[in-house]
Order: C-alpha cells, then sequence, then structure tokens
C-alpha cells in the first residue's frame, strides 16, 4: 500500500523511540491526510530545529545557542556541575528544577559488551572546566545500571587528582532506572541525598 | 487448611507448544493433570511457569516454545494474589518472536520486578531428579527460585552480578586493561555477589530451620547447605568488609581469569548440597527415590515457610511427583499437599496413582489438543 515514499517515511519514523512499524503506519497516515496542517509545518520545524542545533561545547547539552543557555545563565551556581549520561537526562533534571548548578553530558556509559569505550565518551570538557578551577562539587547522577555505576566509578577515578568535592545521587534511583523516565520527586530525592564517593 | 493467597484463576493459551488455543479455569487448589506423554500435561505447566519473569521451566529459547516453533505465542493468567485478583499476560509479537514482554492489569510493566512481586513459582521436573548428579548450574538455579519467591529483587541482583562479569570477561580479554574501569566492575561485582550470597544463605537458613522443626510432615527432612567461600566469609565478618576482600580477590585474579577467560570467584561459583537430615547421607549418594523425596519436602517446605513469611506460597508446578515414590512416600505426598496453603499442579501419566486425592483435588485430562475434566474423577 502507498508508494516508495511513504514507505521510505513510515520506515523512518519507526526508528523514533517509542514507536514500532505500526505506531509509525498510524503517524504517517495521520500526517498525510491533511499535508497543510500537520506535515508541511513538522517538515519545517524538523528542518529548521536540524539547522539550528548543536551540541553545546561546554556541557553537550543540544541547544540552537552554544555555550547553550543553562551554560550562558549567569544565575546558575557555576560551582556545581552535575555529570549525566544522556541529554535526555539533563532535560529530566531540568524539567524537575532540581539543580541549580551547570550540567556535563558523558554521552553514555562504558560498556565492554556494547564496544562503549573510555574514548568514546565526552570527558576532556569536563577536564578542561575542572582545570580552570571555581568547581567545587561534581555530582555523578549516572543511572544505577551496572554500566553506569561502573562508569561513575572510572570518573571518580580519573577525577580524583582535582580538588573538588565529588558526590554520587543518593537511593530513590532504582536499579536499571535511567534517569530520564524518573519522576520529579524520586529526581528531587535523589539530588537532595547524594552522598560523597 | 487456609486458602492460598496465590491461585491462578483462568488460564489462556495461545499457539503455545501444542495448544492452538486453550482457555481453562483451574478449579481449586490441588489439581492433577493425566494423560499420555507428549500429550501436553508439562506443556501447561511451563505455561504456569511463564506467568514469572524467568526463562521458564524448561529454559527453553523464548521463539521455541510457539506452536510449531515459528510465529507469537501467549500466555495469559488471571490470578487471585494477596494485593488483589491481577492479569498477566506474556509472549512475543510476530515483530519481533525472540523478546517475550510482558504485560500486568492491561499495561507494560514497569520492569520485571514488578511481576515478580505478584507472582512466584517453584517447580521439579522428571530432569531434576538428576540435579545433585549433574553440575552446580541447575543447583544453583534451583536455589535460586527458592530465593526470588521470598526476594523477588533478587532476580535483578544476580543478573547485574552476570553482567558485570560477563563486561569484565570482555575486557580481560583485551591486550590492555584499562585499571579504573574493571576496578569498577570487580566493585560492582562484589557489591552485587555479596548481595546474591547473603540472600541465598538467609533462605537455606531459614530453610533449614523449618525443616528440621518438622515442615514437610512426613518427608525424610533434608539440610541443605550453601557451599560458596563468599558465604563463609559472611559468617564471619560484616558485608562491607567481605566486599572489600571480593574486590581484593577479583584484582588479584586478573592475568589468571583473564587466561581462563572466566571468573575463578563470584556468585556463580556458589553450589548447593543437600543431605538428609536424620542420616546425615548426602544427596548424591541417595537412591533416585531418596533424592526425589527429599527434594519434594524441600519445594513443600519453602512453600509452607513462604506461607508464614509472605503470606502467600508460590504456584507449585509438580511435574510426574510420583515417579520413583514407593507408596509409602506417596501417602506422605498426598497427606502434605492436602495441608499445603498453596496451589499445586501435578502431572502423571496415569490418574489412579492420584486417586487418594480424589475429593480434594479436581481431576483434568490432556488429550487431543485440549484438556478437559477428567471424566473418571467427577
Ligand atoms: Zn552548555
Amino acid at each position: 500500500m502507498g508508494g516508495p515514499e511513504i514507505e521510505r517515511l513510515v520506515a523512518l519514523l519507526a526508528k523514533l523511540p517509542g514507536f514500532g512499524p505500526r505506531s509509525a503506519r498510524r503517524a504517517a497516515l495521520k500526517l498525510l491526510q491533511q499535508p497543510e496542517l500537520r506535515m508541511l509545518p513538522l517538515a519545517v520545524a524538523l528542518a529548521e530545529a536540524a539547522r539550528a542545533t548543536k551540541a553545546c561545547g561546554e556541557c553537550g547539552n543540544l541547544d540552537s545557542r552554544d555555550p547553550c543557555s543553562i551554560c550562558a545563565d549567569l544565575h546558575r551556581d557555576r560551582h556545581l556541575v552535575c555529570v549525566v549520561e544522556q541529554v535526555g537526562d539533563l532535560w529530566a533534571l531540568e524539567r524537575a528544577h532540581v539543580h541549580r548548578g551547570l550540567y556535563h553530558v558523558l554521552g553514555g556509559t562504558l560498556s565492554a559488551l556494547a564496544g562503549q569505550r573510555p574514548e568514546d565518551l565526552s570527558l576532556h570538557p569536563l577536564l578542561a572546566r575542572l582545570e580552570a578551577g571555581g568547581v567545587t562539587e561534581v555530582i555523578l547522577a549516572l543511572g544505577a545500571t551496572v554500566d553506569g555505576a561502573t562508569t561513575a566509578h572510572w570518573l571518580t577515578d580519573r577525577l580524583k587528582s582535582f580538588d573538588v568535592a565529588i558526590t554520587r545521587v543518593g537511593q530513590g534511583v532504582p536499579m536499571g532506572g535511567a534517569l530520564d523516565v524518573l519522576d520529579d520527586g524520586t529526581l528531587a530525592a535523589a539530588l537532595r541525598t547524594r552522598r560523597a564517593v | 487448611m487456609s486458602e492460598p493467597g496465590l491461585k491462578l484463576l483462568r488460564l489462556t493459551l495461545g499457539r503455545f507448544r501444542n495448544y492452538a488455543s486453550l482457555r481453562w479455569q483451574p478449579e481449586g487448589r490441588l489439581l492433577v493433570i493425566s494423560g499420555p506423554n507428549g500429550s501436553g500435561k508439562t506443556n501447561l505447566l511451563e505455561a504456569i511457569s511463564y506467568l514469572a519473569p524467568g526463562r521458564g521451566m524448561r529454559g527453553a529459547r523464548v521463539a521455541d516454545v510457539a506452536q510449531g516453533g515459528t510465529g507469537a505465542w501467549a500466555v495469559n493468567g488471571r490470578l487471585a494474589t494477596q494485593e488483589g485478583p491481577t492479569e498477566i499476560g506474556t509472549g512475543t509479537t510476530d515483530e519481533n518472536v525472540d523478546r517475550r514482554v510482558f504485560r500486568l492489569d492491561g499495561a507494560a510493566p514497569r520492569n520485571q520486578a514488578e511481576l515478580a512481586q505478584r507472582v512466584a513459582s517453584v517447580w521439579l521436573t522428571p530432569q531434576m531428579d538428576r540435579l545433585f548428579l549433574e553440575g552446580a548450574s541447575g543447583r544453583r538455579r534451583f536455589l535460586d527460585r527458592l530465593v526470588y519467591a521470598l526476594e523477588p529483587g533478587n532476580a535483578r541482583t544476580v543478573a547485574a552480578h552476570d553482567t558485570a562479569m560477563a563486561e569484565r570477561r570482555r575486557l580481560l580479554a583485551e591486550p590492555r586493561w584499562e585499571a579504573s574501569w574493571l576496578a569498577g566492575l570487580e566493585d560492582e561485582m562484589a557489591r552485587h555477589a555479596v548481595a546474591v550470597t547473603a540472600a541465598r544463605a538467609d533462605l537455606i537458613a531459614q530453610l533449614d530451620a523449618a525443616l528440621a522443626g518438622g515442615i514437610a510432615g512426613d518427608f525424610p527432612a533434608a539440610r541443605l547447605d550453601l557451599l560458596c567461600p563468599i558465604a563463609a566469609r559472611l559468617t564471619e565478618a560484616p558485608a562491607l568488609a567481605v566486599e572489600d576482600w571480593l574486590r581484593a580477590e577479583f584484582e588479584a585474579a586478573r592475568p589468571r581469569d583473564a587466561a581462563t577467560g572466566s571468573a575463578a570467584m563470584g556468585a556463580h561459583r556458589a553450589d548447593l548440597a543437600m543431605a538428609d537430615l536424620a542420616t546425615g547421607l548426602p544427596a548424591a549418594q541417595a537412591s533416585t527415590g531418596q533424592q526425589k523425596a527429599l527434594l519434594i519436602g524441600v519445594v513443600l517446605g519453602h512453600a509452607a515457610l513462604l506461607a508464614q513469611a509472605r503470606g502467600g506460597a508460590p504456584l507449585l508446578l509438580l511435574d510426574e511427583p510420583a515417579v520413583h515414590l514407593d507408596l509409602k512416600r506417596r501417602t506422605a505426598l498426598f497427606a502434605a499437599l492436602a495441608a499445603l496453603p498453596a496451589q499445586v499442579f501435578l502431572t502423571g501419566t496415569d490418574a489412579e496413582v492420584f486417586a487418594p486425592l480424589a475429593g480434594q483435588a479436581t481431576f483434568w485430562r490432556t488429550g487431543g489438543e485440549g484438556l478437559y475434566a477428567d471424566p473418571e474423577y467427577k
């Protein structure tokens, strides 16, 4: 059914998180039924976002500005840097208004099985910020999975030569739960109960 | 006899093993399913075992349990639990026949632990008649199933330990090791190994005490022991000190583990020993009938213990329990089942063997493609 153009659209949609072949077909149909109202504005928004968005050179956040609006915000507490796995975790923490400092996005976790190695993670911008001074505490807000905990251990070791306190988010982060799916109250509790490592 | 806290009220199968579709209301607490070999008795028990997370009673590949070994399959169970009625669905989809998905009360559960909180099952199969003659991994799986019924969260701890171990093995296979990465994985292994071992040791201590107190009725009481250096340490030192010791052990073992491609130490090295409590005879030296009786006693004792400790016993799936049991032990089994606050599914080729349960059990027969009430035991 449809032509190759529609098949291609469905195939691309199906790769999005939360989508499968069935929901992708549903979404494509919805878009195609009212192209002026739904599809063309979406196409424009996609193109504009793709052109305007870049990774922040300081923290790794995705924003149309570089440095991003968080890094550029002078009201934020520059003594505190919260390290997260993904931009989605950063956004979850921002939505919950639980962190007043800056962020650093690692871009993943170490995983020998998935072939994710230290050189695949973004570490140098964080080291550069610590070398520049002013940061007093690094909060590790990594998932409570085996890979998250292992990465926290590795990162603690890499940061130990700096004169900063290193803390980890506390209980309330369930094992295997990514920060992104936690509710705001749980996130707040996790950050409040951070402990030194 | 109090009603069991956990009870299967309805089982629906779609394209599961030999069942194209089946809807069954297992009436009562004791259910005897008989039929010729290959008629689908064990498949029913296996289907029930899939209502809890894990690899099921046969440890089969997910795709293989579909009818004809191809396409999607589904198992749905409506259960009475301590937290009220619940409905659990599981199976595969045509889009991915290798991944088992779950539904809990019509929605995707947040995680498998949520399911494990609701339903647990423990089984004995004819293959397990050789449990104490074969390798340790089968005994460890049996033990862990008993542990999960008491502490559902332990399944994740075991999985985390094994993930950390697999990652460490992969790193050790590389020419140069990044020490702080390895140390992070060893830290994870140590934490989880200690937690797993403590839970295993705790279950065994409780079960040994209950068995020695006669909880298994007329069955020969077993004594279980956890054979594991981590467990031995835990009896002498606090958990944190044992974690420190394990981390040091892992670090020291790196060259050797790299050479063997395994880990010489860890929760995966534990073994379960079983002996006759009265005579001290180890299971491996006992007759097949004695071993089977000891195992049945352990499973019944575990169910009774859980009914006391958690208010609900797991579903008991006893595949061919009467085989290798003499008349005296069969009588003891039926007496124990009558007193047990658990729902029990029993299979046998011949319903006659279970005749003493008439009046207490409902009797069913498999054959053709279905399951029907046994006309001889209405
Ligand atoms: Zn930034």
